[in-house]
């Protein structure tokens, strides 16, 4: 049975380490094989970005070789995938290798797409690259004061990270003693702050108490860079001195590019997690075209479910058990309290004051993350 | 205008905010006048965007729901 895992990234790592473990004896005796097909040698962690963006860690800490998080019977490559033959049950790679495969793993993620909205790469900082938050940063620290508006488009990763910038942008500030000076503002596509509705029962208090202002049913049209200025599709504006923006999110282009979906999100059964119409096809995290947040954390549950299943598959020629849509995810709620939702398809999260000990546990799994990765925890 | 074309979007096994940002992308395209027909099974965003296009301004047609898709109808007037 050769199983073909392409993308390195959270989906994929936990997997391949996962599968490897449950499966030592057929690797050892020829029975099965894993083979990742990746992008790049280094392993991120994203959800370190945010910290990025904010100087509280370096672009440095965010990285591990990704060889070195994989267990040894796993065969590593880096050399993405251009081209998927699913109906040959193979996939051709930019270096113009061939790869055959049983089983068919597909975790290559999501990126940020700002092309969609013009204006919008052009004037606004983001902080879902390495590169975009450092930038970030540094018009931080230059920052002297004025209107800051934290912009929303939909899809996007990190279904927190809205909030979490928002409310640790307001701790900046006031750490700086601008508070006074600056006025906060943030737009949100749909009809309340946040699209889990007991997350936006909790924030939309939290951004009244702190004087933040916020507009929803905001779908950004157009940033005018001169004007300082974003236009909505509902013909709102939002002025701005400086804009952070999370931009509406696509999956990879090869995915689009080879028609396995649309805007490169790929049709998946949400309990099986195989793609849809394709027995020998699975797809994990971002890519997935599923109705729930785009998170590590998903990609980590469903990585779990979907070893354990294909393990059995091996094993006894059945799945064992559905992925039931779980998702945890910290909510930062300023620099050093935070609080967490917790959630599957069945059970809406309901997050509870943010305290300090949630803060800390966050900042641990920031470290405990490698961890994770490897399959330890 | 007994000769209005609909132009149909279809959204449906789209979730929230799915079938409005498809809906907001079509728009975006259409020309004045010009009638659009989403077609959603998800409940959130037949609530929704009623009061999106109530909010931008465009005209409400009407909203009905067969066989649990939500036909939501909308003239774009701007
Ligand atoms: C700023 C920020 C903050 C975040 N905060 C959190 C958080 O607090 N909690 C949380 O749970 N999640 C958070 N996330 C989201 C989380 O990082 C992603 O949801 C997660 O990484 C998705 O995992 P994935 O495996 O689907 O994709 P990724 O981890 O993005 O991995 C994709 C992999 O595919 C590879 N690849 C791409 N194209 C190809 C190709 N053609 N062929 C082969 N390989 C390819 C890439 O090299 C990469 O290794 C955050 C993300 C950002 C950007």
């Amino acid at each position: 049975m050769k199983i073909l895992i392409v993308g390195g990234g959270m989906g994929g790592t936990i997997l391949a380490n996962n599968l490897a473990r449950r499966l030592h004896e057929e690797l050892h005796g020829g029975k099965a094989q894993i083979t990742m097909l990746s992008a790049s040698d280094r392993h991120m962690y994203q959800p370190g970005l945010l910290y990025v963006a904010l100087g509280r860690m370096m672009p440095q800490e965010l990285y591990r070789d990704q060889r070195g998080l994989l267990e040894p019977e796993i065969e590593f490559h880096v050399d993405p995938v251009e081209e998927f033959g699913l109906d040959q049950h193979q996939v051709r790679t930019k270096s113009g290798k061939t790869y055959s495969y049983d089983v068919l793993v597909i975790a290559t993620g999501s990126r940020i797409f700002p092309d969609g909205v013009p204006g919008l790469k052009e004037n606004a900082e983001f902080f879902y690259t390495e590169e975009s938050a450092v930038r970030m940063f540094k018009r931080l620290r230059e920052f002297k004061g004025g209107r800051v508006v934290v912009a929303v488009g939909m899809p996007h990763k990190c279904p927190m990270a809205p909030l979490e910038i928002t409310f640790m942008l307001y701790d900046y500030f006031k750490d700086r003693g601008l508070l006074d000076k600056v006025k906060l503002h943030y737009t949100y596509p749909i009809g309340r702050t946040h699209s889990l509705e007991n997350v936006a029962k909790w924030a939309t208090p939290e951004f009244e108490r702190l004087g933040i202002s916020y507009e929803t049913l905001f779908n950004m049209k157009e940033v005018d860079g001169v004007g300082k200025v974003v236009r909505s599709e509902e013909g709102t504006e939002a002025p701005y001195d400086l804009l952070i923006s999370i931009p509406a999110h696509k999956g990879m282009e090869v995915i689009e590019k080879n028609g396995l979906g649309k805007s490169g999100w790929i049709p998946t059964d949400r309990y099986r997690l195989n793609m849809e119409g394709r027995d020998n096809v699975f797809v994990l995290g971002d890519t997935t075209n599923l109705p729930i947040s785009k998170a590590g954390s998903t990609a980590h549950f469903e990585a779990d479910a979907l070893a354990e299943n294909l393990a059995a598959m091996i094993r006894i020629g059945s799945p064992v058990r559905d992925y039931d849509g779980k998702v945890f995810c910290f909510i930062e709620a300023g620099k050093d309290r935070a609080t967490y939702a917790m959630f599957n398809y069945q059970n809406p999260p309901n997050p509870k004051p943010p305290t300090r000990a949630v803060h800390w546990f966050k900042t641990a799994y920031n470290r405990l993350y490698w961890a994770s990765a490897r399959g330890l925890l | 205008m007994g000769e209005e074309t609909v132009k149909v979007v279809d959204a449906t096994g789209s979730f929230c905010p799915g079938p409005l940002m498809e809906l907001i992308a079509q728009l975006r395209d259409a020309e004045i006048g010009d009638v659009l027909e989403l077609l959603s099974s998800d409940k959130g965003s037949a609530q929704d965007v009623p009061v999106w296009i109530n909010k931008v301004g465009h005209e409400m047609l009407g909203s009905e729901e067969k066989d649990g898709v939500w036909h939501i109808r909308v003239r774009k007037v701007k």
